[in-house]
């Protein structure tokens, strides 16, 4: 009916014909191309789980509590890895979050035209260091640094609580791995904050501001419980960084199956158990194992990656603030 | 009067607490960039660049292999993950009904919240266990990591392209895909190109994707792909673990390269970015 | 101007209102050769006008002529533009507001304001009325001061049994309400109100006409309005913006400020005739 007036009915068939079918080939290729995405994680998850059956056969669930990993025996458990990874873990997210919410809101509130760019790039191009550039930096200059320096002066200002127990000669250890994590995560969480507290309607703050609140009190009351929940999820995406995170952590954590209340002594995490393990293990069932541990990390990946979705998703307090 | 003072000093405190924050980031950044730069600037020559790895124990040596292994493993993973990534934006932006695009979302944030050593242990349990290390199961690796990079960049810049273009292009009776190829696609590759800039840069310092796939590598210069690539990665990952000073040397001296590239690399990304959001939005 | 609730003249809205109370001539605010500037263009200059205790002050005048730029100045608000800059004096009881050493805070703490968009936190009702005597430390007896305060603006029995829910539920012209009461809880000595119902409809607009004559009595109001009709209706004295064009730059500045029956009925300025019979803007 709209066909070109100038061509016969049989060309302009041809013509549609041919556009269909333009049409069709590329909505194929782009639904291949999403399917391949899902079949990828698919594959990932699979594959992870499937390799680890053979140690899941043999140390079933007690695998999560099992405190030996013996490559002679044939006795491997995950437990001190997941203490390392907690461990590791909070400690940098406790140090990170307070950190990353203050520079979020200095870029967002407070930093002045001119230098707000500038700082906001800088803060970016923390995170686009390599890790494995930092972990070097972190065993040869940060960890020595920390054990001369820091891990002394916190045993003895602050020795009676057992995390600060005595200080490492080498500066290996899970106190140098948590403030590397810190490092990594800190820009990612205050980056993702600053758009979150930028995000929120200049007439809210105006409305605090005009009451006489400080701005302090304007962040507070306002600006804080507005993005609460994205500014968790946040908080959850730099945890399930620091819980993957494997180079930097093998680098500087110096390795071990400790368990205990210091911050100070060489540990493992899950990631780095699996990474130092690189140039080959000893026995299909240590391999089984390892991929054992790449599963929890897998599974608590997901949900950190899940959980953080869903709060984004459902808990916004701004819903219908924002017009 | 005794409460508003306390308010304004609680107000100034809490001021200065953000601002020493922001300062304590840069400072951050700062002393690993010039401790990198201090320890890395004496090794790097002419040499540092032509030779391959020296034996091991034995002084000198470059980087050449890695530099070139990198190289190789990075646009190999580019072949693979660049159509992927911008062809899922695309049915994402374009065709996809909600019942689909909500899953595959989930699906592309999942994947880029992955641990990159899980990533890199099932390219290892896919390719290598019954056969061998290789470069193609590294840039497969590597690819795994760049993809949701290039899909979200590209899916953001396609959401930008205004829906006045679209309209335009179909209300001349132009079919659906000669628009998408011709119309928005064109217009967004700025965006793109954004985006794989960055996955590249990302690409490039990503170690443990490469520690079960490409890691035990020849001091020789290697493109034969079906064998392990030598890379920058690994190489400063083994030699930090190693005693042996003049091999930390080495190390800081390939950290200060690939930082510089992985910097100057993000710097570009951004400006690129401000570049095309500017022709786009206006 | 077709927004407002009835299409009477405008003159006759004000001449009905000539005999009204007298107008007390207690001076608040004394502005002295204001200027302010966003950058480096001027938005408003050499403003000279003097507002008066317990009286409703309208603002009128065609859009971009710089009226809310002005009665930001006022609380200090525009101190949150960047490149904002006030030239001249604005005395606030006889205290100069922008002198060295005087807290904004403090100054908005006094002068209170109602925006153009109901701007209500994303809280409870009660705690949205709550949390200015909260942060200000009037938490003596905060219920009966977060009841006074909805009871002030008229919005006490709409929202008593819900006093919990979010104040987002709530209704464009109840949420204005609500955003009057936030500002009247801390007990200012003035009250701001930047377009309160340009985006209301007809009914909460008269509403808000009504809640700001008894409002009168316990504060001083300076209402901005694009209404001639509103100005007509509630202010006692009107000042009228416009724009100035010279050499391609346009500058708010105040063409006449007189009692509101005057500036409608008997404008001394051809300009200020122009606009209230619709000959402008």
């Amino acid at each position: 009916m709209s066909a070109v007036p100038t061509s016969s009915p049989l060309q302009a068939r041809r013509h549609r014909l041919r556009g269909r079918l333009g049409d069709l080939g590329l909505h194929g290729l782009t639904l291949a191309a999403a399917l391949a995405c899902l079949v990828l994680v698919g594959a990932i998850v699979w594959k992870i789980l499937a390799l680890s059956g053979d140690s899941f056969d043999r140390f079933g669930l007690g695998f999560v509590t099992g405190r030996a990993w013996d490559p002679v025996k044939h006795v491997f458990g995950a437990l001190p890895f997941i203490y390392g990874t907690a461990v590791s873990s909070l400690v940098a997210l406790v140090l990170a979050t307070p950190l990353a919410i203050a520079i979020g809101l200095y870029l967002s509130e407070l930093a002045p035209r001119g230098v707000r760019g500038i700082v906001g790039s800088l803060v970016e191009l923390l995170a686009a260091i390599p890790s494995v550039v930092l972990g070097l930096w972190g065993i040869l200059v940060l960890g020595p640094f920390l054990a001369h320096h820091v891990e002394p002066s916190l045993h003895s200002a602050l020795g009676f609580i057992p995390l600060f127990g005595d200080p490492q000669q080498t500066g290996q250890g899970l106190f140098t791995a948590a403030v590397i994590l810190t490092i990594m995560i800190v820009p990612i969480v205050a980056s993702i904050s600053r758009e979150l507290f930028l995000g929120v309607p200049r007439e809210l703050e105006e409305g605090a501001l005009a009451l006489g609140a400080t701005r302090w009190e304007m962040v507070r009351g306002v600006i804080l419980p507005a993005t609460r929940s994205g500014v968790a999820a946040a908080v959850i995406l730099g945890l399930g960084r620091a819980v993957g995170e494997a180079i930097a952590v093998t680098q500087v954590i110096g390795g071990g199956t400790r368990i205990g209340w210091s911050l100070f002594p060489p540990a493992d995490t899950l990631a780095s158990k699996i990474a130092s393990n690189y140039q080959g293990a000893g026995s299909g069932l240590e391999i089984s194992s390892l991929l054992y541990l790449a599963a929890i990390l897998l599974v608590l990946g997901l949900i950190a990656n899940l959980v953080a979705q869903v709060i984004v998703r459902r808990f916004d307090p701004l819903r219908g603030a924002r017009s | 009067m005794n409460r508003d003072r306390r308010r304004r000093i609680v107000n100034r405190t809490m001021e200065a607490v953000a601002t020493v924050a922001a300062i304590v980031a840069i400072a951050v950044l700062a002393i690993v960039v010039i401790s990198v730069a201090k320890r890395g600037a004496g090794a790097i020559g002419w040499d540092f660049f032509t030779k391959p790895q020296a034996l091991f124990g034995q002084p000198g040596g470059g980087i050449a292999n890695a530099l070139v292994g990198t190289a190789l493993l990075v646009v190999m993973a580019c072949a693979m993950a660049l159509p992927v990534g911008v062809l899922t934006a695309v049915y994402l932006t374009e065709f996809a009904p909600r019942r689909l695009a909500v899953p595959i979302q989930v699906v592309i944030d999942v994947l880029a919240g992955l641990p990159t050593i899980v990533i890199g242990i099932f390219v290892y349990a896919l390719l290598v266990i019954g056969h061998t290390q290789s470069g193609i199961a590294g840039a497969f690796a590597l690819a795994i990591i760049m993809l949701p990079l290039v899909a979200r960049a590209t899916q953001e810049v396609l959401l930008l392209v205004p829906s006045t273009l679209r309209e335009a292009s179909l209300a001349l009776g132009v079919r659906r895909w000669r628009t998408v190829l011709g119309v928005i696609l064109p217009s967004s590759v700025g965006g793109i190109l954004t985006g794989t800039v960055l996955a590249v840069a990302r690409a490039a310092g990503e170690t443990a994707p490469l520690l079960f796939t490409s890691s035990i590598f020849a001091n020789s210069v290697q493109t034969d792909v079906t064998k392990a690539l030598p890379n920058i990665p690994v190489l400063i990952f083994t030699y930090s673990e190693q005693p042996d000073p003049a091999l930390h040397e080495q190390a800081w001296a390939a950290a200060l390269v690939l930082m510089a590239f992985v910097l100057v690399a993000s710097l570009a990304a951004k400006a690129l970015l401000a570049r095309s959001r500017r022709k786009l939005v206006g | 101007m077709t927004e407002g609730i009835t299409m009477t003249p405008v003159i006759e809205v004000a001449q009905a209102r000539k005999d009204a109370e007298p107008v007390q001539r207690d001076i608040v605010f004394d502005i002295q050769k204001l200027t302010a500037s966003y950058g480096k263009e001027p938005a408003i200059s050499d403003v000279d006008l003097e507002i008066y205790r317990n009286v409703i002050t309208a603002v009128i005048g065609p859009s971009g002529c710089g009226k809310s730029t002005f009665i930001r100045c006022l609380n200090r608000m525009n101190d949150l533009v960047p490149g904002a800059k006030i030239d001249g004096k604005i005395l606030y009881q006889g205290d100069d507001l922008y002198a060295s050493g005087v807290d904004p805070v403090e100054v908005r703490r006094r002068i209170g304001m109602v925006f153009q968009k109901a701007n209500p936190f994303p809280k409870s009702i009660y705690d949205n009325v709550a949390w200015g005597p909260r942060v200000l430390g009037m938490r003596k007896d905060l219920d009966e001061r977060v009841e006074k305060a909805l009871r002030g603006a008229a919005l006490w029995d709409e929202v008593k049994d819900r006093l919990k829910k979010n104040a987002l539920s709530l209704s464009g012209g109840q949420q204005q309400r609500l955003c009057i009461a936030r500002a009247i809880a801390v007990e200012p000595d003035v009250l701001l109100l930047d377009e309160p119902a340009s985006a209301l409809d007809p009914i909460a607009t008269s509403a808000i006409e009504e809640l700001m004559d008894e409002l009168k009595r316990d504060y001083t109001l300076v209402i901005v309005t694009h209404n001639m009709q509103q100005a007509a209706r509630v202010a006692d004295m009107t000042a009228f913006f416009s724009l100035d064009v010279d050499e391609g730059r346009r500058t708010g500045v105040l063409v006449e400020y007189d009692e509101t029956a005057k500036i409608f009925t008997n404008p001394s300025d051809k300009r200020t005739e122009d606009y209230v019979t619709g000959r402008f803007g």
